[in-house]
Parts: C-alpha cells; sequence; structure tokens
C-alpha cells in the first residue's frame, strides 16, 4: 500500500470521502512507514494505535455521514505541543517522562477536525536551533542526501525538523510546526516540502512549550500549498485562554486558493541580496520572480533597510524572553528533579537546570538573562524593541506599494549534520531572511523550488502583509505551479 | 562590552544553572562572541522611536470574574497538577527544606 | 507635625516610614486564571495548570480583578493611567511556579494619590495628615510553604499562587508608629467601602512590606529596610518601632544600616534579617510577551466611578453637616458596615443626632455584651428606626426605650409591639399622674416643707417617686409641670 502514503491531505481527504480507501489503510500505511524509519529519528515517540483509533472513527463517520473536515487524515505531532496522556517533551532532558493532563488548542482543533496521531515529532531542544542537533533524543537525519555520493547525513534544518524529515519521507502527509524565528520555512526548505507560519495570533499559543511569546506561532508542514491551506484552516482560529490570539474569523483559504495573480505586485527586498551568498540562491530567487511575472503579478524593487539588524535584534528578544519562559523548569512540580546529596532548594535548581538543559538551550537562557540584567536593560533588550519596531515599519512601508515580498527563505540548502554545531553564530546566521518576517509577526511560507548542483532542494519564501495569509498561499501556489518541484529523497533508510 | 568569567558566573546564578569552572570558561567565549556581535544594535538611531509592545494590533482582552468557567483554566484538578510531581506529598508539592 | 521620636545617646532621632500593603483583590477568580481565591480550601485544589505553571499555560486577566484596582484608585483619589502594562518579576523561589511573577513595574494602573489621616490627639497626631500614595499596581500572588510537616521537606501548596493583589505604595510620608498605624487603619476602610479587598489580615489579606530610616530631623533620609509581610496594625507599628530604635543603636555604635528584607517575629517582638532573599535582588522586569498593554476606555472608567460609594471622609463630613458630633462621626464610619447600617437606619426615619447617640451607646454596648459584628446585629436598622421614633414621639421615655431595646433583643419583637403588650406606652394623663403625685406628697410631708424651706434640690427626689409610681410610664415633662404645679 506504499502509494497511499504518497497522497497529499486532500488526496487522502477526498479518496477517503469517496470511498476509494478507509482511513485505517491509510493509518497503517502510514504507521507502517513510521515503524520502517527509525534511521530518520523523526519520531520521538510513536503513536500508531492514535492513529488507528482516528482512522476507525473517520470509517465509521463515513458509514454514519459525519465525516469532518479532516476525517482519515494522519499526521505527525511536533513535540512541543502538549498532547493529552502522551509525553510532550520539547525535546528535552528537562520533560522527559512528563504526560500532560490536558490537550494544546492546536492539536485539539486537528483531533476535533478528524486527524489521527502517528506520533510526536522530534525538534531542536526547546525549538531553539536551525538544524535538529540540540534534541536530546538524538539528530533527526534529513532523507535527502547529496549526489556527489558523499552519503553524509544532512541536517533536516531546525527547529522543526523532524516535522520536515517525516513529510520529506512520507512518514506522514502533515505535520504541525512552530515557527519563532524561521523554524517551520527553513526546515521545510532544507528538505523540498511546503510550510507556511500564519500572521502572529492566529494560531492559539496555549498548551505549546513557550520558546519566546512575542514570536512564537504555530504552522502547517505539508508537500504543497494545498495541504498548508487545509492544515492551517484547522489549526487557526481564535482561542479566549491565549491573550494574544487573534479574535478574527477563519478565511477558507482552500477554497480562495487562486495562482492568479494578475493585478498583484510582489515586492524583491534589495537587502536580501547579501554579498558571497551561494550564487545557486540568488539564481533560483530570479527564477521565482520570472515566475511570479509569468503568473501575471507585477514585480517591484522595495527596501527593507533595517535587515541587516533583524538577527541581533532577535537573538536579544528571543532569548531574554525564553530565559523567562524557562524559568518553570525547576524540579518541583514536573519534569526532572536533580537533587544531590544535602542540597537546599536553590541548590536543586541548580543542578536540575543543569541536568536538563541541552548547551544551546543554557546559552540562550544565560544571554537572555544578561541582556535583561540590571545596568543592561536598556542598552540591550530596549534597544532591540526599538529596533524591532523600525523593522516592522520597513515592512509596513515596503507593503505600500506591493503585495507579498519574494525571497529566499534560507542563505543555503541543507548543510551536513555537525558542520555549524561548533561556531553559534553560523548557526544563527542560517536564519538570516527567515527572522524579519517573524519580528513583524507576518504571514510567510517557504516553497520548494529548486535543486541546487548538490541534488538538494531550496526554497523560495513568500512574505505577506498582517492577515493576508492568502496573498502568500497563492504566490506560493503560483511558484509551485510553475517550478514543478517533484524530486524526492530516495530511500536509505 | 566583553564579560569575564565572574560575570558569567554571576549569570549562570542568576539563571539557576550550575556550571563548571571549564564551562564557564567556554561559555565566556562563546557569550562574547554573541553578545559582541548583537551590540551592533547600538549603531541604529532610534531616536523617538517606542519599543514595541505588540506585534500585531491587537487589544488585551479581559476576561469575566467566572469560576472554573473553562476546565482548561479552572482549579479542582489536584490530581492533574500533581500528576509529573517528582515528590508529591499528601496533595503539597515537596521540596528540599527551605529555612526563610 | 508629629513629634515622635527616638531617643538616642546622641540626641533625637527622627523616623522616617513608607509603607507597601498587599490587599488581596476582592473576586471570585484569580487574576490570570479561572481557579476560585477563597480562603481555607484544600491543599493544591485551587490550582489551574496555568497556576501551577504547567508548560504552554498564558496568562489571561480578569476584568473584575482590574475594575476593582481602578475604583480604588479613584478612591484614593489617584490618576488612572489608562495605558499600562504587565512586566515579570524574574526570581526563583519554591512558592512561585512561573519563575516570575507578573507584575507591574514600569507602568502601573493607578498613579499617584493621597488619603488623610484623622487628628488624633492621643496617638500624638495633633492634625490631619495627608499621606501621599505614589502608586497602586496590580500583581499575582505567589504560593504559600509549609515547613512543619516533613523533617527534611517543605511543602508547597499554590492555592494562593495567582490571586490578584494591588501593591498600594505610599511615599515616606510617615513620621510615627500611631501615624502609620492611623494609615493603615484609613486604607483599610476605604478599601472595605469600596468593596476591592476585605482587609482580613489575619486571613492574610491585607499585609504591609513597612520601610523605616531614620535620620537626625533636618537630615537626608537615611538608609532603610523593609520588612516583610507584617499582617496586624498592631504588628506594623511595632516593627517601626523595634526597627527604628535597633537602626539608631547601630548607628550610634558606629555600625551602619543596610538596606536588606527583614522578617517580623511576632512572638519575640523582633526583626531578622532574612537571609533567603539575599541575592535575589535582580529582578529582571521585563514586559510579559504573553500580554498585550492593558488599555481602558472611558465607560470601563466612568462605570469604575458610578459604582464608588460615598466613601469615609465625604461620609463623615455629612454626618458633622447634620450636626452629629465628630467622635460619633469618626467613629459611625471607620467601619463601612457600621455606617452602611447607620444610613439604613437614617433612611429608614431616625433622627440623625438621636441615632448617633443611640447607636454608638446602646447599639455598640448591647453588640459588645454579645461579641457580635454590627453585620449580624440581631436588630434591623428599620426595627431600631421603630424604637427611636417611639421616643421621639414621645410614646415612650428614654429609660423605657432601653427596657423595650433589650426585649427586641431577647424575643426579636418589634418595638411598638413589646410597647403594647407590656403597656409601656407613658402617659400623659394628667389624672392619673396628679393622683400619684398626691400620694408622693402626702407620704413625704416633711420633705415638702423642706423644699419649701428653700431645699430645692429635693424637686429630682418627687420626680424620682412619682415616675416610680407611675412605673416609668409617665411622660416626664407632664410630670415635672404638675409637680412644679402642685408644690407651688
Amino acid at each position: 500500500m506504499t502509494e497511499l502514503t504518497n497522497l497529499t491531505v486532500a488526496e487522502i481527504r477526498d479518496g477517503h470521502r469517496a470511498g476509494d480507501f478507509s482511513a485505517v489503510e491509510v493509518a497503517e500505511a502510514f504507521n507502517a512507514n513510521v515503524a520502517g524509519a527509525k534511521a530518520l529519528n523523526a519520531f520521538i515517540v510513536e503513536t500508531p494505535e492514535h492513529a488507528i483509533a482516528a482512522a476507525k472513527q473517520a470509517d465509521a463517520d463515513r458509514a454514519a455521514g459525519t465525516l469532518k473536515p479532516l476525517s482519515g487524515v494522519p499526521i505527525g505531532m511536533k513535540d512541543l505541543f502538549a498532547t493529552n496522556g502522551v509525553q510532550t517533551t520539547a525535546a528535552s532532558h528537562m520533560l522527559e517522562g512528563f504526560v500532560p493532563r490536558y490537550e494544546s488548542t492546536v492539536s485539539q482543533k486537528l483531533w476535533d477536525a478528524g486527524c489521527g496521531m502517528l506520533g510526536k515529532l522530534n525538534l531542536d531542544q526547546f525549538a531553539m536551533g536551525s538544524s535538529n542537533e540540540t534534541s536530546h533524543f538524538g539528530n533527526v537525519i534529513s532523507p535527502w542526501k547529496r549526489n556527489d555520493g558523499s552519503n553524509a547525513a544532512l541536517a533536516p534544518g531546525g527547529s522543526s525538523g523532524g516535522s520536515s524529515s517525516a513529510i520529506a519521507a512520507r512518514l506522514c502527509p502533515a505535520a504541525t510546526g512552530t515557527d519563532t524565528g524561521g523554524s517551520i520555512r527553513q526546515p521545510a526548505a532544507f528538505t523540498g516540502i511546503s510550510g507556511i507560519k500564519p500572521t502572529y495570533g492566529r494560531c492559539s499559543r496555549w498548551g505549546i512549550v513557550a520558546f519566546a511569546s512575542s514570536l512564537d506561532q504555530a504552522g502547517p508542514m505539508a508537500r504543497d500549498v494545498r495541504d498548508c491551506a487545509i492544515m492551517l484552516e484547522n489549526m487557526a482560529g481564535f482561542d479566549p485562554k491565549d491573550a494574544t490570539s487573534l479574535d478574527m474569523p477563519v478565511p477558507n483559504w482552500e477554497a480562495a486558493l487562486s495562482s492568479d495573480l494578475k493585478g498583484k505586485t510582489v515586492g524583491i527586498p534589495k537587502e536580501y541580496r547579501l554579498e558571497g551568498i551561494d550564487p545557486e540562491i540568488d539564481a533560483m530567487w530570479d527564477a521565482g520572480i520570472a515566475m511570479l511575472k509569468d503568473a501575471g503579478a507585477a514585480v517591484v524593487e522595495i527596501s527593507l533597510p533595517h535587515t541587516k539588524y533583524a538577527l541581533p535584534t532577535y537573538y536579544i528578544i528571543a532569548p531574554a524572553e525564553a530565559s523567562s519562559n524557562l524559568a518553570r523548569y525547576d524540579g518541583v512540580r514536573y519534569g526532572l528533579r536533580d537533587l544531590p546529596q544535602g542540597a537546599g532548594l536553590q541548590d536543586m535548581y541548580a543542578a536540575t537546570r543543569a541536568d536538563g538543559f541541552g548547551p544551546e538551550v543554557k546559552r540562550r537562557i544565560m544571554i537572555g538573562t544578561y541582556v535583561l540584567s540590571a545596568g543592561f536593560y536598556d542598552a540591550y533588550y530596549t534597544q532591540a524593541q526599538k529596533v524591532r519596531t523600525l523593522i516592522a515599519r520597513d515592512f509596513e512601508a515596503a507593503f505600500a506599494s506591493c503585495d507579498v515580498i519574494l525571497a529566499p527563505t534560507a542563505p543555503s540548502a541543507a548543510f551536513g549534520l555537525g558542520e555549524k554545531m561548533a561556531d553559534p553564530l553560523a548557526m544563527y546566521l542560517n536564519d538570516v531572511f527567515a527572522v524579519p518576517a517573524s519580528l513583524a509577526g507576518l504571514p510567510a511560507m517557504s516553497v520548494p523550488a529548486a535543486l541546487n548542483r548538490e541534488g538538494l532542494p531550496l526554497g523560495l519564501q513568500i512574505i505577506g502583509k498582517a492577515f493576508d495569509e492568502q496573498g502568500v498561499l497563492n504566490a506560493g501556489l503560483a511558484i509551485e505551479e510553475r517550478a514543478g518541484f517533484t524530486a524526492r529523497a530516495e530511500k536509505w533508510w | 562590552m566583553a564579560i569575564d568569567q565572574a560575570t558569567v558566573r554571576k549569570i549562570a546564578s542568576l539563571a539557576r544553572i550550575a556550571i563548571s569552572d571549564a564551562e564557564a570558561a567556554a561559555m565566556e567565549g562563546e557569550l562574547n562572541g554573541i553578545l559582541g556581535w548583537v551590540e551592533q544594535l547600538g549603531e541604529v538611531d532610534v531616536t523617538g522611536v517606542e519599543p514595541m509592545t505588540a506585534v500585531i494590533p491587537n487589544k488585551l482582552r479581559l476576561r469575566d470574574d467566572v469560576i472554573d468557567a473553562d476546565p482548561m483554566t479552572g482549579g479542582n484538578r489536584r490530581d492533574d497538577i500533581l500528576a509529573n510531581a517528582p515528590a508529591p506529598q499528601h496533595g503539597f508539592f515537596g521540596v528540599p527544606k527551605v529555612i526563610e | 507635625m508629629s513629634n515622635y521620636t527616638i531617643k538616642g545617646e546622641t540626641g533625637e532621632w527622627e523616623v522616617v516610614i513608607g509603607l507597601e500593603v498587599h490587599a488581596q483583590v476582592t473576586s471570585n477568580a484569580k487574576l490570570f486564571s479561572g481557579a476560585a481565591t477563597a480562603f481555607g480550601a484544600e491543599p493544591n485544589t485551587q490550582v489551574s495548570l496555568v497556576d501551577a505553571a504547567m508548560p504552554g499555560m498564558l496568562p489571561v486577566p480578569n476584568r473584575e480583578c482590574i475594575r476593582q484596582a481602578v475604583r480604588t484608585g479613584m478612591a484614593i483619589e489617584a490618576e488612572i493611567n489608562k495605558w499600562s502594562r504587565f512586566d515579570r518579576k524574574n526570581y526563583f523561589y519554591a512558592d512561585l511556579p512561573q519563575g516570575y511573577q507578573i507584575s507591574q513595574l514600569y507602568h502601573p494602573l493607578v498613579g499617584e494619590g493621597s488619603l488623610t489621616i484623622a487628628a488624633d490627639e492621643k496617638a500624638g497626631i495633633p492634625t490631619d495628615k495627608v499621606i501621599g500614595i505614589e502608586r497602586i499596581h496590580v500583581e499575582q500572588d505567589a504560593g504559600k510553604l509549609m515547613h512543619d510537616q516533613h523533617p527534611t521537606m517543605s511543602y508547597v501548596d499554590l492555592n494562593r499562587s495567582g490571586v490578584a493583589l494591588m501593591e498600594i505604595v505610599s511615599r515616606p510620608d510617615m513620621r510615627s508608629p500611631a501615624e502609620a498605624g492611623a494609615y493603615v487603619r484609613k486604607l483599610r476602610s476605604i478599601l472595605r467601602y469600596v468593596g476591592s479587598c476585605d482587609g482580613n489580615m489575619e486571613e492574610g489579606s491585607m499585609r504591609a512590606d513597612v520601610n523605616v530610616s531614620v535620620r537626625k530631623p533636618g537630615d537626608e533620609f537615611g538608609t532603610r529596610t523593609e520588612t516583610k509581610n507584617v499582617n496586624s496594625v498592631r504588628f506594623v507599628m511595632a516593627v517601626i518601632e523595634g526597627e527604628a530604635k535597633r537602626q539608631v543603636g547601630l548607628i550610634e555604635s558606629g555600625g551602619t544600616v543596610v538596606q536588606e528584607t527583614r522578617l517580623y517575629d511576632p512572638d519575640r517582638n523582633e526583626t531578622r534579617s532574612m537571609r533567603s532573599k539575599e541575592d535575589a535582588h535582580d529582578y529582571r522586569y521585563f514586559p510579559d510577551p504573553d500580554l498585550l498593554p492593558l488599555e481602558l476606555d472611558d465607560a470601563f472608567l466612568d462605570e469604575c466611578r458610578a459604582s464608588l460609594p460615598e466613601l469615609p471622609d465625604a461620609k463623615r463630613a455629612r454626618y458633622l453637616s447634620e450636626g452629629i458630633s465628630a467622635y460619633n462621626a469618626d467613629v459611625l464610619t471607620a467601619e463601612v458596615e457600621a455606617a452602611r447600617w447607620f444610613d439604613a437606619l437614617l433612611e429608614a426615619g431616625a433622627k440623625p443626632v438621636a441615632a448617633a447617640n443611640w447607636v454608638t451607646s446602646e447599639l455598640f454596648g448591647a453588640l459588645n455584651r454579645m461579641g457580635r459584628d454590627i453585620s449580624d446585629s440581631p436588630v434591623s436598622p428599620a426595627q431600631a428606626a421603630e424604637l427611636l421614633g417611639l421616643v421621639a414621639d414621645g410614646t415612650i421615655s428614654g429609660t423605657i426605650a432601653k427596657q423595650v431595646f433589650e426585649k427586641m433583643l431577647e424575643t426579636g419583637d418589634g418595638a411598638a409591639a413589646i410597647v403594647d403588650r407590656e403597656g409601656l406606652k407613658q402617659t400623659s394623663d394628667t389624672g392619673a399622674i396628679e393622683a400619684e403625685i398626691a400620694k408622693v406628697l402626702a407620704a413625704n410631708a416633711d420633705k415638702v416643707e423642706q423644699y419649701k424651706g428653700g431645699k430645692e434640690a429635693l424637686f429630682g427626689f418627687f420626680v424620682g417617686q412619682t415616675m416610680k409610681a407611675m412605673q416609668g410610664k409617665a411622660n416626664p415633662q407632664v410630670v415635672n409641670e404638675l409637680l412644679k404645679k402642685a408644690l407651688g
């Protein structure tokens, strides 16, 4: 039944509805793929029984004529979403064995829509990383290989690396991701799939392990634009439990998909032309511009003057928020407790947190603690929030003359595992194109656009105006239709 | 401004993360690298610019004063609260004895 | 000016006091979660996933808590900030599940205000004094630690965790324990009038951090210490006195006062340094990114203002204008329950002056004897008004009124019914009175002689005898007139 796992979300939904196959058949096919792909290490926990139970319900609902929007579709759940009764770790030792008695809003919406869960997907620890090498549960391996015969293990991107790897390897048709500074888009680009980070506030953050509250935003990852639209419709929506949730109706994005861009203007930010960047990235970008023109769009150059400050701004704000958000992991109420012989409360904290957090998490907590500490707060944090205002204004000004912005998703194709771990700054630079939209809270997606000379996928990023996910999806669809990206990783695992 | 190992240790203590001397030494370099890099923000002219408070224009909603209106944010679920506790004690969370 | 000083070996020292009062906001649910706030529940039963800071939990503010803080601000005539914000105060402690307290540092909800403490000669407060209030901000309470249950463990109860507090920060305007005591009492009175806090210090719903420093008169402020969580007016005063003396002794013996947090031990009546808070000085405040700025519109503020009751100072002024004595006005307005009861009595038709006298002497006396609060007085304002009405219209005398009131307390019956049943109605029947007077005079012929001989003081004796013969039911005025006539 391998062909079932080649189906998209839309195809599974429609095929199931039409009676072409049962949901249980679909679930079993994906469960088998998951079980057979341990080498990718994409899952921290596999939940085949959950997928089967949902599938049985879907088949029953079909018989009863009570189908739900995503009946019969099994998905992967990033292990940053709390799942009732299923271990939720944020890929940390700190939360190893933590079994929540609650369900995140987004995952609950997906189950309510009829989805089943194939498992909890690996990620960078507390979503901090760009290569999925900071997980306590081991690196996720990309299904992709370079075509030079080197067989080097490649990064699936991060932090949603389990999601990207699993989708690219056909272990699930779609998965949830979260994006704080590119954690949906960059892994999507690295693995030749699509992913969208909606406008900040579209998806409830309730029940998602927090990294940086003012930036964190959930979104779907899938193989194509339509699937992203379908998934997002079933993830988004107002949640009174999240004070930053947008109280707006969820548009019918799938129904309004259109790759006809006549009358639309695409902005090309000149500051994203980085010196010394791989010419293949620029070439792909130029090809993307041509595709959007072909779809009827006008193209203008725009300026986002504060682009070069986006990453430093991000690396103040995100660690600052994280240092506070992660203070709750103290060994008192849940999770790891490290209590050395004779230790007092404060010693217990220090030992527990030293043991429970990995090096990258500690590094960011340290940075965040420092920039918020007495005497440095204004110089770092307040300054960064002011620059963030300027970055958001840049976008606002740019959107006066364009509808969407087109840029590369990442400055390179997937790199090899271990290649950048020694140098945190080099790793951070990977998110140079992704972070500005995060800082401005804007919807942005990555769609696969080309293979580089090594045979690895490259992604194009579309950034839209606040609330205009439709514009982003439509431009993404226009690229998808023209790029004709059909390459997939050859199975080696 | 460069930070020294004493500062690294102070930050680690504020963040309640135990670090060894070797870790402090390693972190000194890493943190200085990152801080030196983010300090380029200092060159941005932010005269008259307000720090960002809400990334997307949105108003803080207030909820009604109703007890347990939503079980997800209400009380009366001690078992759930204590389910993952490392040292539950007769309905309490146990911690090493604190001397105040 | 207060003339309270500490007499040291080097002269007199002035004491400078500022108070940060933490008042639990009266609300059903917590500040950022739907868990209940009631006092005394089983441990960790009034705890939501949010209060326990489970991963991914988020705060959503309770409108009522904001509303009560705004109303409190209005009651101290403070500036209300239509734009305020919540900040995180970061520190690690077992009673603080999030690892930070959501509070308001940079942009508090309520700005500058004040309250007036009344002159009290006996307490060394010669004139009314205005005490500045710097701000009121809203924040979360912490949980509770218990240390006595286990040999090596402390127990954490999060029932209080996340309950809304108002922190009411005074200016360092107080100069004596008495002023500080009066400030706390007045503040508590205002909070109870407003209904924003029940003011129960023994249940911890109001507690004070006491900032004390000493200086030679005219000098700059000295270094202050902060004694945390003092939970009675008496203790606040004791802390100030003890701490001021300790500081003077320290300075005069060549030491210096260290800015530190101290803890009060009521059993030993002394404060000691709180080591557990020593390294917690860098709180790394920053705006809570889970919450947006709190913006209040005019409609919200208008409702807050419109729902404010008459406050103690205004009520006292009204009572004075109605002829009530200053003493009675103070007594009647100090506690909102008494004031409300008294106002209900006036509304039921009682005359202010007589009613004030009756409430402060008869009613309070009776409640005292019974060990009851006015809120569960066995006699209602309407019943009391009926009783006072019978005195006012001459139906019964004041003496009989006392008897009737006792019967009312015993039986719960109405005053008029008791008067009727017991035949206590006072009489102005001149025939009956004259008959009794004749008997009295006949029986005391010698005294009549003495009276006529100039010993006029005996008039009272005749009145008493007549009243006694009439069983107290004669109208005293009529008795007087008839006696005068009879003694001619």
